[in-house]
C-alpha cells in the first residue's frame, strides 16, 4: 500500500531557513541544505522550501539553493513562494526541484495552472490553497499570504485546479495556522473528498495525534508541519513511529 | 574512465538523475545530453522521462534520438525511467501513440473503477508517493536491497507487459501492476530511483557496476 507522506517545510528567506511566530519576529534557523540533509537523515517522505524572500533583488538565491539541495539530498523537493510565471515553474524545476506549488498567482490567473501544467507536466504542479472559515461548513480561499480574501470557495477552487490540470493541493487552513491545536479536519475531509488528486493537509499541527489525525480523519494523503520538527520537538522518524503504531502505513 | 549518458531530450530536470548517478559512482564521467553521437558512444545510457507520453515521444523523434536509444537499449547497460519505462513498450493510453515497441506490451492508465482503498476512500491519480516494490526475480540491480522496499512513484500510467517474463517488480496501487521490467541488457523501472533516499541510490549504483 501507499504510504502516508510526512513532508516537513522550510520557510526561506534570502537563502536561510527562519523560523518565525505569525510571521513576525524572524529568526534565522539556519542553512536550508543542511537542515534539509538532516529531515532526510531522519526519514522524511519529501522537503518543501517556501520561499518568503520579500525583495526581488534576492528572488534568484532560492535557485542556488534548490541546486546545492538536488545535489545532496535524494528525495522530493517541493518549492513554491514567489511563482508568477511559467518560466518560474521552469526555473525552478531545471535547478532541481521536482515539484513547484503556486498559490496567489493561480487565483489571480487560474490559466497559468493550465499552461504550466500542459508545459512541464501535472505531476510538477501543486496548487497551494489557503483557506480559511467564513460560516459553517463553508470556507474560502485568501491570497498575498493569508491577507486578501478572494470571495472564492476553497472546495469549489480545488475542484477547479484539479481540471486546469494541478497534480496535487497543498492545503493549509488560515485559522489553524501556527496555533497548534490541530489540522481543521473538516476542510481537509471536504477537499481530499471532493478531488481525485493528492491532499497535503497543513496548518495547525501541535503533536503527533495531528499528524495521525490528518490522515485518518482528515483522509490526507500527506501532511506537512513545520514547528514541531524545527524545534526539535519531535523527529520526522518519532513522527513516522506513532503513526505506524496506529495502523497508518507510512515509510520507515 | 567509463562514461554513462543521461539521454536528454527536452522533458524534464535531469539534473537529479546526473547528481545520483554521481554521488553513486564518482569515477564515472555522467553526460547529460541530447547528441545522437554522444549516445553512441556511453558505455551506459540512462533515458529518464517525465511528462506526457506523447510529447516525450514527439521530442525523442525530433532529436533526432529515437534510433540512438533504440540502439543503446539492445546493446548496452540500459536504464529506463518512469516515462523511460514506458516508452519500451507497445501502445499508449495517453494520447494514444506508439512507443518504441523493443518490449511487447502496453501502457493503460489506472482504471478509475479500481481506485478505493480498503476504507472506501478514492486512491488518487497520479499515485504519487512511497509504495513497496516486489521483486518478482533476483536481479543484480537488486543486490542488496530487501524485497518490498519502498520506492518513490509519480504517475498516472502504467506499463502492462505481454509476457510475465519481463516482470522484475511489481507494486500494488489499486491494481497490480508491474514496477519493473528486465531483459538481457534492460532494466527500467516506473519509480524514480534519484528521488528514493538511500534505496534508490544503491540501484542506481548496482545498475552503475551491472555488466550483463
Amino acid at each position: 500500500m501507499l504510504a502516508k507522506r510526512i513532508i516537513p517545510c522550510l520557510d526561506v528567506n534570502a537563502g536561510r531557513v527562519v523560523k518565525g511566530v505569525n510571521f513576525v519576529e524572524l529568526r534565522d534557523a539556519g542553512d536550508p541544505v543542511e537542515i534539509a540533509k538532516r529531515y532526510d537523515d531522519q526519514g522524511a517522505d519529501e522537503i518543501t522550501f517556501l520561499d518568503i524572500t520579500a525583495s526581488s533583488d534576492d528572488r534568484d538565491i532560492i535557485l542556488h539553493i534548490v541546486e546545492a539541495c538536488a545535489e545532496q539530498v535524494f528525495i522530493p523537493l517541493t518549492v513554491g513562494g514567489g511563482v508568477r510565471k511559467v518560466e518560474d515553474v521552469r526555473r525552478l524545476l531545471n535547478a532541481g526541484a521536482d515539484k513547484v506549488s503556486m498559490n496567489t498567482a493561480a487565483v489571480q490567473n487560474p490559466q497559468l495552472v493550465a499552461e504550466a501544467s500542459g508545459k512541464v507536466g501535472s505531476q510538477c504542479i501543486v496548487v497551494a490553497i489557503d483557506a480559511k472559515q467564513t460560516s459553517p461548513g463553508k470556507w474560502e480561499v485568501f491570497t498575498h499570504g493569508g491577507r486578501k480574501n478572494s470571495g472564492i470557495d476553497a472546495i469549489a477552487w480545488a475542484c477547479e485546479v484539479e481540471r486546469l490540470g494541478a497534480g496535487e493541493i497543498l492545503l493549509t487552513s488560515m485559522d489553524r495556522d501556527g496555533t497548534k491545536v490541530g489540522f481543521d479536519l473538516p476542510l481537509t475531509r471536504a477537499v481530499s473528498d471532493a478531488v481525485g488528486i493528492p491532499v497535503i493537509a497543513s496548518g495547525g499541527v501541535g503533536n503527533l495525534q495531528h499528524l495521525a489525525d490528518g490522515v485518518t480523519e482528515g483522509r490526507a494523503d500527506a501532511v506537512l508541519a513545520a514547528s514541531i520538527f524545527h524545534y526539535g520537538e519531535y523527529t520526522v522518524r518519532q513522527a513516522k513511529e506513532f503513526m505506524r503504531d496506529r495502523g497508518i502505513e507510512v515509510r520507515l | 574512465m567509463s562514461k554513462v549518458v543521461v539521454v536528454d531530450y527536452g522533458m524534464g530536470n535531469l539534473r537529479s538523475v546526473a547528481k545520483a548517478i554521481e554521488h553513486v559512482a564518482p569515477e564515472t564521467k555522467v553526460l547529460v545530453s541530447s547528441s545522437a553521437a554522444e549516445i553512441a558512444a556511453a558505455d551506459r545510457v540512462v533515458v529518464p522521462g517525465q511528462g506526457a507520453m506523447p510529447d516525450c515521444m514527439r521530442e525523442l523523434a525530433g532529436r533526432g534520438l529515437r534510433d540512438a536509444v533504440i540502439r543503446a537499449a539492445a546493446e548496452r547497460p540500459f536504464l529506463g525511467i518512469c516515462v523511460g519505462l514506458q516508452m519500451l513498450f507497445g501502445h499508449a493510453e495517453e494520447g494514444g501513440v506508439m512507443g518504441l515497441e523493443i518490449l511487447p506490451g502496453r501502457v493503460p492508465r489506472f482504471p478509475d473503477a479500481a481506485m478505493k482503498a480498503p476504507d472506501g476512500s478514492r486512491l488518487k491519480v497520479p499515485h504519487m508517493g512511497w509504495n513497496r516494490v516486489h521483486q518478482a526475480e533476483a536481479h543484480p540491480v537488486w543486490q542488496g536491497i530487501e524485497d518490498d522496499t519502498r520506492f518513490y512513484f509519480v504517475h498516472s500510467y502504467y506499463v502492462e507487459p505481454e509476457s510475465p517474463d519481463l516482470i522484475a517488480g511489481s507494486t500494488h496501487y489499486g491494481v497490480p501492476f508491474t514496477s519493473a521490467v528486465a531483459r538481457d541488457n534492460i532494466f527500467a523501472v516506473q519509480f524514480h530511483p534519484e528521488k528514493s533516499a538511500q534505496s534508490g541510490l544503491r540501484l542506481l549504483g548496482n545498475f552503475m557496476r551491472w555488466n550483463p
